[in-house]
Parts: C-alpha cells; structure tokens; sequence
C-alpha cells in the first residue's frame, strides 16, 4: 500500500526522524493560516501517489501567506500531470504547506528489503534529488549500502557508516547517524516495504531534515496495523481497482482492449502474456484466485463488462481442486445476470471438464468455446478488434 | 526415484482441524499420501480423519515418526508453525498459507539456517512425487509418473504445464510449487540441485514469473553445473512495471526483474524458453529429442 508524503511525514516524526515543519491543507484560506502559523517563506506541495511533482507544477514557493492562498487556490482542484502519472494526470485534493528551508546539500537515503539476501538494506547516496535508479544506472559507486542481520537489527556502527560515507561531520554526523536509525525503526516497526527519504536535507545551518518522504508497506502485515490501514486513500486508486479488491479479487486495468478473467496469478499473467503473442492486448489482469467461488465469478464478471475498454473477453479457467462444472455454472448464472455485453471466449480444463463444457452449451448463452489457451487467445483477440471497429 | 519426497514420506498435518486443513488432508489421504497425524494446539487428544492429533509438532515427530510436514495455519501464525515444525525435527515444512508478512518470513529464513530443515513455500501448492506422495493442494490426478522435474513459482499455471506435458506422454518426477511470495524456502537453484542428482528426472521445466531475481541466479547455476536439458516459461512478459500481479512476488520494482531479463538470463545459459504458455509442452519434446 502507498500514502501521500504527508502521511509517511507524520509516521516518520513518531520514530524521531526530522521532518520540516508544516501541516497539510485542504483549502486556500488553510493553507495561508498554516503559512501564516510558520512565518516565513513557505513550499507547496501537491500531495499524490506520483513522483516528478516539481515538473508538472507541483510544488511551489510562497513568500507571504497571502502569496500561499493566491497558489493553493490554483494548486488544489488542479489535474497534475508529471513522469508518473501518464497523461491523464492526477487530481490535487490537498497541499502540505511546509517550512522553506536553505539547502545547502541534497543526498539520498532509503531502505528496501533486499530479496536475494533476504534481508532489509539500508542505502545511502551523495547524490540526492534525482532518481536513485538513475544513479545506480550512471554511478553505481556513488551508492553506500549496509545489510541488515535480522538477528541483530540495524546496528550503530552500520548507521555511523553510512554518515561518513555521505561526507557529514560534527554535529551534522550526529544528527545524520540518530536519522538513520531512526528512519530504519521506522520501516521494521510498521512492516514498511519502503522508506525513502530523497533528497535527505542538509541545511546552511547544518541541520538534517527529510525534505521529501516516500513509504510504502507490506500488504500481508497491514491487518496488525490499522492506524496504517486508515491512510489507504481511495481517491489515488483505480476506481474498479478499489471494487475488485472488496471481493478479495487482484485485479489491475491495464491499456489494451480484451478483457481477461483467470483462476490463480500466474496463469492470469501467461493468459496476458498469449493474448499478446496472438497480437492483442489485454484490458487488465484479472484473478479470481485458485478456488474461483461463485460470488468471485459473478464479482469479476461485473467488473470485466462495466470496463469501456473491454471489446471482448476471456476466460481461462483450469479446474484443480475445484470442478469445472461448479466453474461453469456460476459462469452461466452470472452472465444471465449481468448479460453478455462483449463476446466471450470460454476455455475450461482440468476435472469435470466434459461437465462443464455441456452447461455451458446447453445454457443458450453465446459463448465462444475454446479447448487451449492458444486457440481462446486466437479467437478472442479478432473478436475484439472487430468490435472495436463497429 | 523423485526428489524431497517418496512413498516413506511421514506426514504431519499443521492445522489439521481448520477448514482448508480438513478438506485437503482428505485430498492427500485419498492420493495415496502417509498422512500420520495432525496437530492444533488445544486439541491434543481428538483424533480427526481417523488421525491422532498433537498440541505440538514434536509430540507427532516422537509417537508416529513423522518427517515432513504441510501448513495450513492462518498468515499470522505460519511464520511461528514453520518454526515450530523445523524445531521439532521435520526435515521438510510445506507452507501452503498465504499472506504471511514479509518480516515475519526474514527471521523464519535466519531461524532456519541453524535447523536441518527444508522449507518448501509458504503461498505454494506444495510438492508431488506422482504416484507416491503429495503434500499440498494440486490436484494430484493430472499427474503421472515419469521423467520430468517441474519447479515453478505458481500454482493453476504449473497445473498447466503439467497437463500439456502429461498429454504429450511425459509424467513427471517431482513437481514443486516454490510459492508466490518475495522471500521462500527452497530456491529454483536449490532444488535444480536435487534433481541433478536424481536418476528418474531427465529433463526439468522451471516456471518463472516477473519480480526478483531467483530466475537469474538459477541461469547462472544451470550454465555452470546443470547437466540436464532445461525448458522455462516466464510469466508477465506484458505485466507493468511497480504493480504486483496477484503474488506478493511478481513485481518489477526499479525497473528490475522483468521477464524479458529473465528469458535473457536463462536463453544464454542454454535453456529451452518458450516465449508462449502454450508451447511448454512442445518445447519439452524438442528438449528430449
């Protein structure tokens, strides 16, 4: 799951990291009383689940209060368009109005859980304010990391480390190292997946802030950690996304125009992948899990046909431990209600195969059968183009 | 012969009594599998499916022998029943529970290091010697026995592979699900080693998908050392990137681990990839000549 920098501000500063003053706005007239409060020049920030806000006009520089609420005005309400929105763009819905402060060095920090070591790795870098994977790309050297033993924690002298390797001395090297750690009880605490702080803020004055803050958590632990959970902002999520995932259903709208709806991950990412072979494009990625219980049919059945985008369907299914029968039926049933608004090719296969072959025959209903996932993916990617013709 | 698991496979059911528990202990009793016991802790006593049931894993090790064991236990107690099980003395945990957080699986790994136990999963259909012994919840009859190792990292899509395959007249030797998840017990790498030394397995078909780097590293094991023909799929050749794709796992995070890469790394080091799920089986035929 992913919050608004604000957020990860917030349960950032719990854990004792250093974080610029300010507090979030959702109205011009808030957002100059929250200037007006800090007293001195103040930053705007347009709060989106996007990075890039700077180029699109995201984030901007107010002398006044009065200077803030004249751009909050145009800020909130605006579509920000930036790298990682795509061009629709993102609606700003608040601003964080935050202390302008003297940069006099941008560098990076951040922390993942690396996969091969299976462990968390505490990354540093002089060069902060550009993307790290540009950095690792041109200069990988210019990337300090320290693994962390999961038996230990993160360790002192790991943080102490880092520090030097960033080029901070004197009280800048405390402050950096009680940031460091800080930062890394942080992500253990909340199961975080990450925790990025770019650029990490060295003030004239020498002093350690994170400038910008970039959290994302661990799914499978959100449940034991509900104050998280309540950050979820629908708003920033594909509308049918956020439907899908009430009916515990993975589903991720994708560009292309044939709909699919698969039982299990990976088989819903090879049927991606034929359609692609057999010169389509899939509308999204759609798993109803390995069990495929009727009300997960007749949810993702909803969600393929209330998709504008989709010209045509299919559906993979392979029978394991549940029959293809059962599968069948609630298909049958859910097309009855729901209709069929775009043809459908149907593959079935595994156990209680024939079965579910002749309910589907025998329902009236004009499916297009297909015996492999080569031939459904054949049927159905013309099938979609020439709907999308008439 | 098979890897991991064969006809004297001794199996302890951790939490037998839930719902999932119940159902698919019936499905391995029915394949011909050696359930032996089940434990809950609380219930110690009952017997279940004609099962005696334990408060604990050691209590099954001691009075009916068993040595390997299948997870069913809800996400937040898996981490703690996969070590209870390795504690115990199981030399193979097969952790079929999904959602497990990934914290919980980094110290469950360090935990491990100092136990002779292997850890198949978790978020894996488990693993399956046609014929002799099943632990999980694949559907034990697509299979048959034979000569081909399946090493995948999902479960409908290996059912997949191995009914075209089984089709073509090819059974299979083991086939093991390694689990959806970013942190897992046994690797590709890792189990690409028992199949080496197994004299059924002649061929072995590696089913891969988007995120990590577990593909990678196997490559590069199977350039060096793997001396039997190798056929792959990799799944989410159209996945977007920085968007999880179902399995916890299958995620191209920073531009990395994507399929493309994958079939790269495994294309160079002499592997059969089939560039469409379809062609799994054909690829397999090309592979035995």
């Amino acid at each position: 799951m992913k919050i608004h920098e604000y957020q990860a501000k917030q349960i950032l500063s719990k854990y004792g990291v250093c974080i610029p003053e300010g507090e979030v706005a959702e109205t011009p007239a808030r957002a100059r009383e929250i200037a007006a409060g800090i007293g001195s020049r103040v930053v705007l920030k347009a709060q989106v689940h996007a990075g890039g806000r700077g180029k699109g006009g995201g984030i901007k520089l107010a002398d006044s209060p009065e200077q803030a609420e004249i751009l909050a005005q145009d800020m909130i309400g605006m579509t920000l368009v930036t790298p990682q929105t795509g061009p629709e763009g993102k609606l700003v819905r608040r601003i964080l109005v935050e202390e302008a402060l003297d940069i006099a060095h941008e560098l990076y920090l951040g922390i993942v859980i690396d996969r091969a070591r299976e462990a968390p790795v505490v990354m540093a870098s002089p060069e902060g304010g550009v993307e790290i994977e540009k950095v690792a790309a041109e200069t990988p050297e210019l990337i300090f990391k320290e693994y962390v033993n999961p038996a230990t924690g993160f360790l002192g002298f790991q943080a102490r480390k880092l520090a030097f390797r960033l080029g901070l001395e004197g009280d800048t090297f405390k402050q950096g190292v009680q940031f460091i750690l800080s930062l890394y009880k942080a992500f253990e605490a909340t199961d975080a997946s990450l925790a990025e702080i770019n650029p990490l803020l060295i003030t004239k004055e020498g002093a350690v802030l994170a400038l910008d803050a970039k959290m994302n958590f661990d799914d499978n632990a959100l449940p034991r950690h509900r104050d998280i959970l309540e950050m979820r902002d629908f708003d920033e999520e594909d509308p049918l996304e956020v439907e899908s995932s009430k009916f515990n259903l993975n589903y991720i709208k994708l560009d292309g125009n044939v709909g699919c709806m698969v039982n299990g991950a990976g088989l819903a990412m090879a049927t991606m992948d034929i359609i692609m072979h057999s010169g389509g494009m899939p509308a999204n990625f759609l798993d109803v899990g390995g069990g495929v219980s009727e009300e997960a049919v007749k949810s993702a059945f909803k969600i393929l046909v209330s998709d504008e985008d989709v010209k045509a369907a299919l559906i993979n299914i392979f029978g394991g431990i549940v029959r293809c029968d059962l599968v069948a039926a609630g298909i049958v049933k859910a097309a009855k209600e729901i209709g069929l608004k775009v043809p459908m090719v149907v593959r079935l296969e595994g156990t209680n195969v024939d079965l579910g072959k002749k309910i589907l025959e025998e329902s009236g209903l004009a499916f297009y059968p297909a015996e492999t996932m080569r031939e459904a993916a054949e049927k159905v990617v013309p099938l979609a183009k020439s709907q999308e013709r008439s | 012969m098979s890897i991991l698991v064969d006809g004297n496979t001794r199996v302890v059911i951790q939490g037998i009594t839930g719902g999932e528990g119940t159902f698919h202990t019936q499905r391995m009793q029915e394949y011909g599998s050696q359930v032996v016991a089940g434990v809950t802790p609380g219930k110690g006593g009952q017997v279940h499916l004609g099962l005696p049931v334990f408060n604990s894993v050691s209590e099954a090790v001691e009075k009916e022998g068993a040595n390997a064991s299948a997870i069913f236990v809800p996400a937040f107690f898996a981490a703690d029943a996969i070590m209870e099980a390795a504690d115990a003395g199981i030399h193979l945990a097969v952790c079929i529970t999904e959602g497990i957080p990934t914290f919980d699986m980094i110290k469950v790994k360090q935990f491990l290091k100092e136990k002779e136990c292997g850890l198949i999963g978790p978020n894996t259909p488990g693993i399956i010697s046609p014929g002799k012994c099943k632990i999980g919840i694949m559907p034990g009859h697509i299979h048959s026995p034979g000569q081909i190792g399946v090493i995948s990292r999902s479960g409908t899509l290996t059912y997949e592979a191995v009914d075209q395959v089984t089709r073509l007249g090819y059974g299979q030797s083991t086939a093991v699900g390694i689990g959806g998840d970013p942190i897992v017990g046994y690797s590709f790498t890792d189990l690409l080693k028992f199949f080496k030394d197994d004299d059924e397995t002649e061929a072995v078909i590696l089913i891969g998908e988007i995120g990590g780097s577990a593909e990678e590293e196997a490559a590069a094991y199977i350039g060096k050392e793997f001396n039997k023909p190798v056929v792959s799929f990799i799944a989410g050749q159209t996945a977007p990137p920085g968007r999880r794709m179902g399995h916890a796992g299958a995620i191209i995070a920073g531009g990395k681990g994507t399929a493309q890469e994958k079939m790269e790394a495994l294309e160079r080091a002499g592997v059969l990839v089939a560039k469409s799920p379809a062609e799994i089986g054909q690829k397999v035929k090309e592979a035995l000549g």
